[in-house]
């Protein structure tokens, strides 16, 4: 035989000698694990005078900055290209994202991106214009904002639409402002806004920005806004309400018309928290339940990347009350040509917009990729889209309802999103120990602790984007860590044992925090 | 549906798993009469890929794409080349559908992004800290004002003629509702005679804080020094607002110049223009202050195993925690906007920002003279960056239109800025950064001559 | 020395007019580890019920309500510093605030140590 094809030594069997117990004391030189990789900061790896972009010189010329030169550095670390894109690769990999599963987390309505909504989003005809370009200039990027605009009205069936906001929460304050815009035009400004006890918490946030006082409304045993309680505190100090439908506990509010017209009859106005509006989309529109203002989650509802936190964007659909007031700019047709009304035509035709919320126009990197996805669904995509989605919450709620309550279970079923609480786990378990174990089985947790009307909540939303199988596997696994649980299983206490990271002490993190780094103390500064 | 994976069989065996016959039982607590019996009949049904792809196609060439034309557009967003491997980093699909990083052991990609941003921010700021990052500069404006009486507990700002007039309109409109008064003034195309004094007189004990912009929405460039010292006199803080961070690689920070509170739009750093947003608010302070920052904030800490690792921290002051006492109502930050920013600024690094700065000044310096030589111009702005303003012989409004139909983007009227404010309306504002040729500077020089010419015939 | 307890878990020590303010052991343990307390500055006269500390543990933030009216002599500045002293001492070295009493018959509406004991074992 030729030598080279002996195999040189190299075993071909797993060794006897290799055992599990041997594991866990591995330990390597780097700390990392394989493919778990940890990553020092830019500042630890880079320096001052790396650079990852080549910049053409230019010849020094006359400075005009009078005097105001940078005499000092800024503290900026660089890297090269390569390891620019290693850094951030390597730093992605310890994120849990969509793109690697099932992404329960309710409220926050985790679906798929489609890529097709990014590539519209560069295309350079929307990615490279600038916001103050002559209106001749950008007819395409006003029209598509005007489409967009045309199917949200038709989706909620409202008359207008303010485009402008930045997100869900500035969503909120643009509906609430419009609302004290036309209390105060009526000379009738009032002071209180009810919220249900169930409600996100921006909500009653938005309202004492807007000057109001917030009054917090009970909830019925079924998990709905107690009608009797807020008809009894409907009176003439009372601007409106805001009614979150589908609520947070993933509930109906069959009421809602009702609601509006008890409102409307005391001289207020209704804001609807339109963050679930996911659930109902293309099969209700909130316009024929009477409400006033409402704002759409574009990353939820018509599935615009969540980003690790936003950006996100919020336009709020107005009723023929609130239209007037809505803020500037915003998109008018006439003679085939688009306008942007900005301050100069606010001021020549006494209109009564309560003013502006941003800069410019709005999120239009967010308009392009809604409009798209709203495109590719279509009418009869985004009904089944509602469809599919409380087809979905409502399998999980009763794969689980044996096993984990369900408050509100009995009554019926879930629209988006199944709730269930704590009740019944061993003692010293918590809702978190579930979310931590639910980490070690590959998924990101449920939303824990919200809403604050139930006990050690777990709000479960699939969304539409989750296959059969994948449900299946999230229901076994979910299964088996609420079953630990209730067992009192001592290593869910202590879970995540798989992650990047196990538990983090936040506690220390908020007593002395450190939010920016420093330079380590070297021997020499120190003395 | 391409995006929807559920077959008519599973769709049948979820059914009965729950116990119903057909989904319309799913929707029994929303009343019949609110109910639509099909899908909306005024829209049209699904598309494929290449149907949306050719709409969107059709509506982008309506656009003039500001990379195809001389463009010298600015005004609070700037156009600046971004690398490509920044966009190759937002699109990971760890960072791109990731939620905000509120389950920290399997989230430190985000966090620890979010740390280094905040690192970064804040040192270009010149300020102790800098938080996660808010909706856009002009939001974050009003955010900082807000913040000012929380600490000073005073409600009179006083906003300097220089801040970018739609950043002065968000907070009016704000500030109608929350009750705080705002001292404004407009800017001016004949050297007032001194700016700052004006302002350093308006400057009392009931003030809670001073706004100004830095490089200001007509270029200049000035020292806040002098206008801290005052405000710190009277217990008021300074804010300065940027709305060109580049700039920043070339002139001192408004945090070394003694400003409390600095807040940005991030934009020209890794974003793009996108017509508008969206965009990055950076937003840093003095370290005293940290408890009545608004936003998200990221913070270093330690794992049960003694590992370091990043955690969002102080979220008491937040929304979802104080509610109707929150610092503010912000409840996202711009979380991918922010990686953007952060990205764009790792590769530039200390030399490549230093080095980027420097180019744009001497482009726009180039600029300046070759304008300034048309018969007519005159330069309006004093020390300048990156963008200054000319005041035109006749209205700068119709000759921007008359370039635009010639397709070059000249720049941003104040006529458009400030309408129907006497004495503004021959202002121009010109931007030129580093994507600007030398030919476009010749191109514009002669149509604008021409035009100025023609105008006056 | 007397010590009175609230249905908000509030702790207030009377001696003459001048009186010294916490909460009890039980709220602690309820919050959790306390990250933050803000106290309020010396001459800040409260009603009975009004907003008068902040306390705060990582996921919750709480008011501490003034048990009855009177004026702050000073707030506890230790706790600045070291805001774990709430929860390692509630009711000794982690007092929020002392205070005079503007009408101590506003104490007669307050819990004794046995009745505030009944009162958490309902709860």
């Amino acid at each position: 035989m030729n030598e080279r094809d002996l195999n040189q030594g190299r075993p071909s069997r797993i060794s006897d000698a290799a055992n599990d117990s041997a594991i866990e004391a591995v330990t390597t030189f780097s700390g990392n694990k394989a493919l778990m990789l940890d990553e020092p900061l830019i500042f630890e790896l880079g320096s001052s005078e790396t650079c990852g972009v080549d910049i053409d010189v230019m010849e020094p010329v006359e400075s005009r900055l009078g005097g105001l030169e940078r005499n000092k550095p800024i503290g900026l670390a660089g890297l090269s290209e390569s390891e620019t894109v290693r850094h951030y690769t390597r730093l992605s990999r310890q994120n849990y994202a969509i793109d690697l599963g099932l992404f329960p987390l309710g409220s926050c309505t985790m679906k798929h991106n489609p890529r097709l909504n990014e590539k519209m989003a560069r295309v350079a005809g929307f990615s490279d214009i600038h916001p103050m370009q002559p209106v001749s200039t950008v007819q395409g990027a006003l029209e598509l904002i005007d489409e967009l605009a045309h199917w949200l009205k038709t989706l909620t069936g409202m008359p207008a639409v303010a485009m402008s906001p930045k997100a869900g929460a500035h969503g909120e304050l643009c509906g609430i402002l419009a609302i004290r815009a036309a209390l105060e035009a009526r000379g009738d400004a009032r002071e209180v806004i009810l919220v249900p006890e169930s409600a996100h918490g921006t909500n009653p946030a938005t309202a004492a920005f807007a000057g109001y006082r917030v009054e917090e409304i009970p909830a019925t045993e079924g998990g709905r806004v107690d009608v009797d309680a807020l008809a009894a505190r409907l009176g003439p100090d009372v601007a409106g309400v805001m009614i979150t439908n589908p609520n947070t506990c993933g509930l109906f509010e069959p009421d809602m018309r009702k609601i509006s017209d008890l409102v409307h009859a005391a001289g207020g106005l209704v804001y609807c928290d339109g963050a679930n509006f996911n659930a109902i989309v293309g099969r209700v529109r909130p316009g024929d339940l009477g409400i006033d203002a409402m704002h759409i989650n574009l990353h939820k509802t018509f599935s615009t990347p969540h980003g690790g936190g936003g950006p996100g964007s919020g336009p709020v659909v107005l009723s023929e009350a609130l239209a007037p007031y809505a803020p500037l700019p915003y998109v008018t047709k006439s003679d085939d040509f688009f306008h942007l009304i900005e301050e100069e035509q606010s001021l020549s035709d006494d209109s009564d917009t309560f003013g502006r919320m941003t800069a410019f126009h709005g999120q239009m990197g967010m308009f392009t990729r809604a409009l798209s996805y709203i495109m590719s669904h279509g009418a009869d995509g985004l009904k089944q889209v509602s469809e599919d989605a409380v087809l979905n919450a409502n399998y999980i709620l009763r794969s689980m309802d044996d096993l984990l309550d369900a408050p509100f279970g009995h009554s019926g079923p879930c629209m988006h999103e199944a709730l269930f609480s704590d009740k019944g786990l061993a003692d010293g378990f918590s809702t978190i120990d579930v979310s931590k174990g639910l980490i070690d089985e590959g998924y990101h947790p449920m939303t824990m602790y919200f809403p604050l009307v139930v006990h050690g909540a777990m709000l479960v939303e699939p969304t539409e984007t989750e296959s059969k199988h994948a449900l299946d596997n999230f229901i076994g696994s979910f299964r088996n860590v609420v079953t630990k649980a209730k067992e009192g299983d001592m290593s869910l206490l202590s879970a995540p044992h798989f992650a990047p990271r196990a538990r983090l002490d936040e506690t220390a993190a908020a007593r002395k925090p450190i939010l920016v780094w420093n330079e380590p103390e070297t021997a020499e500064a120190a003395e | 549906m391409r995006y929807l994976p559920l077959s008519d069989m599973d769709r049948g065996q979820m059914l009965s798993k729950i116990g119903v016959q057909s989904i319309d039982e799913l929707f029994v607590d929303v009343p019949q009469e609110a109910q639509l019996t099909g899908p909306i009949r005024e829209l049209p049904n699904h598309a494929s890929e290449m149907a949306v792809e050719r709409h969107f196609q059709a509506l982008a060439a309506k656009n003039t794409v500001a990379g195809q034309v001389p463009f010298f557009i600015g005004a609070g967003a700037y156009r600046h080349h971004v690398p490509a491997s920044v966009d190759h980093i937002i699109q990971r699909g760890e960072f791109l559908t990731a939620y905000t990083p509120y389950q920290p052991e399997i989230a430190q990609g985000t966090l620890q992004m979010l740390f280094e941003f905040q690192t970064q921010v804040a040192r270009l700021l010149g300020t102790d800290v800098a938080n996660a990052s808010m909706y856009d500069g002009s939001t974050a404006c009003w955010e900082a004002i807000s913040m000012a009486g929380r600490i000073t507990k005073k409600k009179k700002a006083i906003i300097s003629a220089g801040v970018h007039p739609h950043y002065v309109s968000v907070a009016n409109t704000m500030a109608r509702f929350t009750g705080d008064e705002l001292l404004t003034s407009l800017p001016t195309l004949d050297a007032p005679l001194n700016p700052e004094q004006e302002l350093l007189n308006q400057i009392d004990s009931d003030t809670s804080c001073v706004i100004v912009q830095y490089p200001d929405i007509l270029g200049n460039i000035n020292d806040l020094s002098a206008i801290a010292n005052k405000a710190h006199e009277h217990k008021a803080l300074l804010i300065a607002v940027v709305t060109e961070p580049v700039a920043l690689g070339a002139i001192k920070s408004p945090g070394d110049m003694g400003a409390d509170i600095v807040v940005g739009e991030g934009q020209s750093i890794g974003v793009g223009l996108q017509f508008g947003g969206p965009y990055v608010g950076l937003f840093g302070c003095k370290a005293k202050y940290v408890r009545q920052m608004p936003g998200r904030l990221c913070g270093e800490t330690v794992d049960a195993t003694g590992k370091r690792g990043f955690v969002l921290t102080l979220s008491t002051r937040e929304q979802h925690i104080r509610r109707d006492k929150a610092t503010s109502n912000i409840c996202t930050n711009s979380g991918l906007c922010a990686l953007a920013f952060s990205a764009h600024m790792t590769l530039l690094g200390e030399k490549g920002l230093r080095d980027l700065a420097m180019v744009n000044h001497a482009k726009a310096v180039k600029a300046a003279d070759r304008l300034c030589a048309i018969d007519g111009v005159e330069m309006a702005t004093g020390h300048y960056f990156n963008e200054f303003t000319l005041k035109l012989p006749r209205d700068a409004r119709a000759i921007v239109q008359e370039l635009a139909d010639q397709n070059i983007l000249a720049g941003v009227s104040l006529g458009r800025l400030y309408p129907k404010s006497e004495g503004l309306d021959n202002g121009l504002i010109i931007a030129v950064t580093e994507t600007v040729q030398d030919e476009d500077i010749e191109a514009l020089a002669n149509a604008l001559e021409a035009s100025i010419k023609g105008g006056a015939a | 020395m007397v010590r009175y307890y609230t249905e908000d878990h509030e702790w207030i020590e009377v001696e003459d007019d001048n009186a010294i303010v916490g909460i009890t052991d039980y709220a602690q343990g309820q919050l959790g580890d306390v990250v933050f307390v803000e106290t309020p500055t010396a001459e800040t006269i409260f009603a009975k019920g009004d907003d008068a500390a902040v306390v705060e543990s990582v996921k919750a933030a709480s008011d501490v309500y003034a048990p009855v009216s009177g004026e702050v002599i000073k707030g506890n500045d230790a706790l600045v510093e070291d805001p774990a002293l709430v929860n390692s001492d509630p009711e000794g070295e982690g007092w929020f605030f002392k205070m005079t009493l503007t009408d101590s018959t506003e104490l007669d509406a307050l819990m004794d140590e046995d009745a505030y004991k009944e009162f958490i074992a309902d709860l």
